[in-house]
């Protein structure tokens, strides 16, 4: 191993965390193997270099999010991140089993509740979620599915274990980095590529056209799907034009969009046409003035009432945020067990309610050992670190607790796994947590090979998200056997005539040897 | 298309091609604005930026005002930075129909546009920088982007403004006080060696006027320009294609170009800055026209939300 190497272990073995590259002492792990070998090959000019021009090549692509008003690439790190094929078995079919059980969740929640009836989850509990919309209450969805697409945050805890730490089912985003990242790293690091099987990630795009396509409203046979974004100062607008643009189809803002007779159409150079299905990239709150915030216009007035009255499939369903509900979330595994009768394959993060007396009590006496979160949070915003806390921080943590225990959660400060990071002149173990997406039509949920791997580019921090100074890696899965690609979509019925070549080929080829002179 | 994207297209096809014409009006006027006495050069600076549509700010105005104004104010619609930075951000809205190509040259050449020395020297090699860029930018958008009506609004774009910066530079002939030789002039088009090939070394004022304003085979000329940009108007709109109605924007376009073709030249020549004032007029009506036409489908939905 080279010096960029030098003293990693020790470092990694101070964090007290699971490192993915290296168990502790050892030599790389097997699934690390040949990225171990390439790096072990580059200087740290080598390195340097190629993480500027990864950078300059995001920033050239537009590939940024917008932070403060100010579009910054998203930083990518040089080392990716590895998962063996037999643990990815076992995240894929726990992130299915997960998806599976919110989408029977919510189907139950806007219906009949009878997950309440039968004492499972409090009635309470539902109600009072900030995301639970009585607008949507009583009907089925256009299409019949309510999580199109979703990304189930995965950590792994010291002892090496996957654990999920949150679900997000309404808007979750991020999934154009694991694409643009793979791009940059076939050209970042090509020689760790070549003797193993890491599974493509750009099936994504049709996959996802082909579920949005699959659940449109009833008597469509050839749906029009667009993609809706509230533009181009929303921090994912990379993201909404990448999708748009992989999937082929139209970008739209809210005032692209009129609803007439519970239809929604786009307005366009020849005239109005009819969107059947929008892949919704704004919140439920700011979707259709006349149901939720009358001061938004980042939606379209209407929009509701049609999807609601079956013209308009909106992916994801609108009051999807319920099952995002931190406080829900401890109960996911209780739901799998409810309503797929399977034992959850992931565990949560334990995790205390902080609504029910005892747990309260026992929270309030250790803050400055766990983490607390707001219920509705994401983003980590609002999350406290009991250990890296003031004391008036944590006391004013208390008097909001106690004033609204519904609130909150609080979890055990858990030490997410590790995996180098250039940082300066060298490697260090930097803290990682993994967004697996998933992607519903109804009938199965596949999910991508790998996911978003972000990284707390600070030592020492626990906190990943963008938005407070966090870093992506690349997710490879490893695979034992080639994939076969998978056709999608029926091809389209445009007769294309043969054609017939009119030049020999070869006299043709001879030709352009002797072209210039003539 | 929506919209709302052919409107995108449309301005960058104009901002590129704005910044293109003012970089090689720019970069010819420099050469000659150099060799002026001082109170001399600030009343043809004053007078260029007049010509290219804007005014100057404070009484304060000389070259490097000039500069400025046409070449690195990010913040107006006129100057060549400004305008690279407007079609960047139309092809950020519009980026999923754009090519990534297009794209990216586009971006690249946004974050480009800071790394240049500000003087006169660094300017000129700032105008040559624009050119290439420009054209390679045209280049993406030609070889890239599928010949449907996303190109056609980005072509009809490129070519009105054409029309519209060749007879803005075709102005300054008269309105400059110092005296633009033709030969420049024909350089400001990057004309010289098309026309010196076409009419050979025997050409006075008049043939050079011609060339710029009429000839049929030369991209950079009003007619060609104004023919460029009806046979875009007739591929987005084909419904018209015998006798009957014609949409506005063919209309002024046309009555632009017919009456500049059956025109006698010497009386274009004798009142050239009354004609190429009717050029930028008319390109401006079929901008309103093409924009009432395509980008305003529907009658805007008033939405008053409840006051809570």
């Amino acid at each position: 191993m080279s010096d960029l190497f030098q003293d990693y272990s020790e470092a990694a073995e101070r964090t007290g965390a699971y490192d993915e590259m290296f168990a502790p002492g050892q030599e790389a792990r097997k699934s690390y193997g040949q990225v171990a070998g390439a790096l072990r090959e580059l200087s740290l000019t080598d390195v340097t270099a190629r993480a500027d021009s990864m950078a300059r090549t995001f920033l050239d692509r537009g590939v940024t999010f917008d932070f403060a008003g100010e579009e910054r690439p998203f930083p990518l790190d040089i080392v990716p991140r590895v998962i063996p094929a037999d643990e990815w078995t076992v995240l894929e079919k726990g992130v299915a089993q997960r998806v599976r059980a919110l989408e029977a969740f919510l189907n139950d929640v806007y219906d009949k509740m009878t997950v309440v009836a039968d004492g499972v989850i409090p009635r309470q509990l539902v109600t009072t979620s900030a995301h639970f919309h009585r607008q949507v209450h009583g009907f089925e969805p256009a299409g019949g599915v309510r999580v199109h697409i979703s990304g189930i945050d995965v950590v792994r805890d010291a002892a090496g274990t996957f654990r999920v730490l949150e679900d997000n089912v309404r808007v979750p985003s991020g999934v154009s980095y694991v694409l643009e990242n793979r791009r940059a790293m076939a050209k970042g690091l090509p020689e760790a590529f070549g003797q193993q099987l890491i599974r493509p990630v750009e099936e994504y795009p049709r996959r996802l056209l082909s579920a949005l396509r699959k659940t449109a409203p009833s008597g469509v046979d050839d749906p029009t799907v667009v993609v809706l974004t509230p533009g181009v100062f929303n921090s994912a607008y990379f993201e909404h034009t990448l999708l748009a643009g992989l999937m082929g189809v139209e970008l739209v803002e809210g005032r692209d969009l009129i609803c007439r007779g519970n239809r929604v159409y786009m307005r366009t150079t020849a005239g109005e046409q009819r969107v059947d299905v929008i892949y919704k990239r704004i919140d439920d709150d700011f979707l259709d003035p006349l149901q939720f915030r009358a001061d938004s216009m980042l939606g379209c007035p209407g929009l509701v009432n049609a999807a609601r009255a079956g013209g308009v499939t909106i992916a994801n369903a609108v009051g999807n945020g319920v099952a995002d509900d931190k406080l829900v979330y401890s109960y996911v595994p209780d739901l799998i067990r409810y309503y797929l009768n399977e034992e959850p394959v992931i565990a949560n993060v334990d995790t205390f309610r902080l609504e029910e007396k005892e747990a309260r009590e026992h929270v309030l006496d250790r803050l400055d050992e766990l983490v607390v979160k707001p219920v509705d949070g994401s983003g980590g915003k609002g999350l406290v670190i009991g250990p890296d806390a003031s004391k008036d921080e944590l006391e004013a943590l208390r008097k909001r607790v106690i004033a609204d225990p519904r609130g909150w959660i609080a979890q055990p400060v858990l030490q997410l796994s590790t995996v180098p990071t250039l940082s300066g002149d060298k490697f260090g173990p930097r803290h990682v947590d993994l967004r697996p997406f998933a992607v519903n039509d109804g009938d199965d949920v596949w999910v991508l090979p790998g996911g978003l791997t972000r990284v707390a580019l600070k030592e020492g921090s626990l906190i990943v998200n963008s938005s407070q100074g966090g870093g992506s890696k690349d997710t490879w899965v490893l695979s034992d056997s080639p994939q076969v690609p998978v056709e999608l979509l029926p091809r389209p019925s445009i007769t294309v005539r043969e054609r017939v070549s009119v030049w020999p080929v070869e006299s043709n080829w001879r030709d352009r040897q002797t072209e210039q002179q003539q | 298309m929506l919209s709302r994207i052919a409107e995108s297209l449309f301005w960058i096809g104009r901002y590129v091609e704005r910044a293109d014409g003012t970089a090689r009006i720019l970069d010819v006027h420099l050469e000659r604005l150099n060799h002026l006495p001082t109170e001399e050069r600030d009343n043809v600076a004053r007078e260029l930026l007049a010509v290219m549509g804007a005014r100057p700010e404070g009484d304060e105005f000389g070259l490097e005002e000039l500069l400025h104004a046409l070449a690195y104010d990010k913040q107006s619609a006129t100057s060549i930075a400004g305008s690279l930075g407007a079609a960047r951000e139309n092809a950020r809205r519009a980026r999923e129909t754009v090519s990534s190509g297009l794209w990216e040259s586009l971006n690249t050449t946004y974050y480009g546009l800071n790394q240049h020395r500000k003087d006169v020297v660094g300017t000129y090699r700032y105008c040559h920088w624009v050119l290439e860029r420009t054209a390679m930018v045209s280049g993406l958008a030609d070889t890239t982007v599928s010949h449907d009506d996303s190109w056609l609004f980005l072509a009809l774009g490129r070519s009105l403004e054409r029309a519209d910066m060749t007879a803005r530079m075709l102005s300054t002939r008269d309105v400059l006080s110092a005296g633009m030789s033709w030969v420049n002039m024909l350089r400001c088009a990057g004309a010289y060696e098309s026309f010196l090939r076409t009419r050979r070394a025997a050409f006075g004022d008049q043939h050079a006027a011609e060339f710029l304003l009429l000839d049929r085979l030369f991209p950079r000329s009003i007619v060609y320009a104004l023919r460029d940009a009806d046979e875009c108007l007739a591929k987005l709109d084909p419904s018209a294609q015998r006798v009957g109605f014609i949409n506005d924007a063919r209309r002024i376009v046309g009555q632009a170009r017919t009456f500049l073709e059956f025109h006698r030249t010497d009386d274009l020549m004798s009142e050239l800055p009354e004609h190429m004032e009717r050029v930028q007029k008319a390109v401006s009506q079929a901008s309103d026209a093409i924009s009432r036409k395509y980008f305003n489908q529907a009658d805007e939905l008033a939405w008053v939300g409840e006051v809570s």
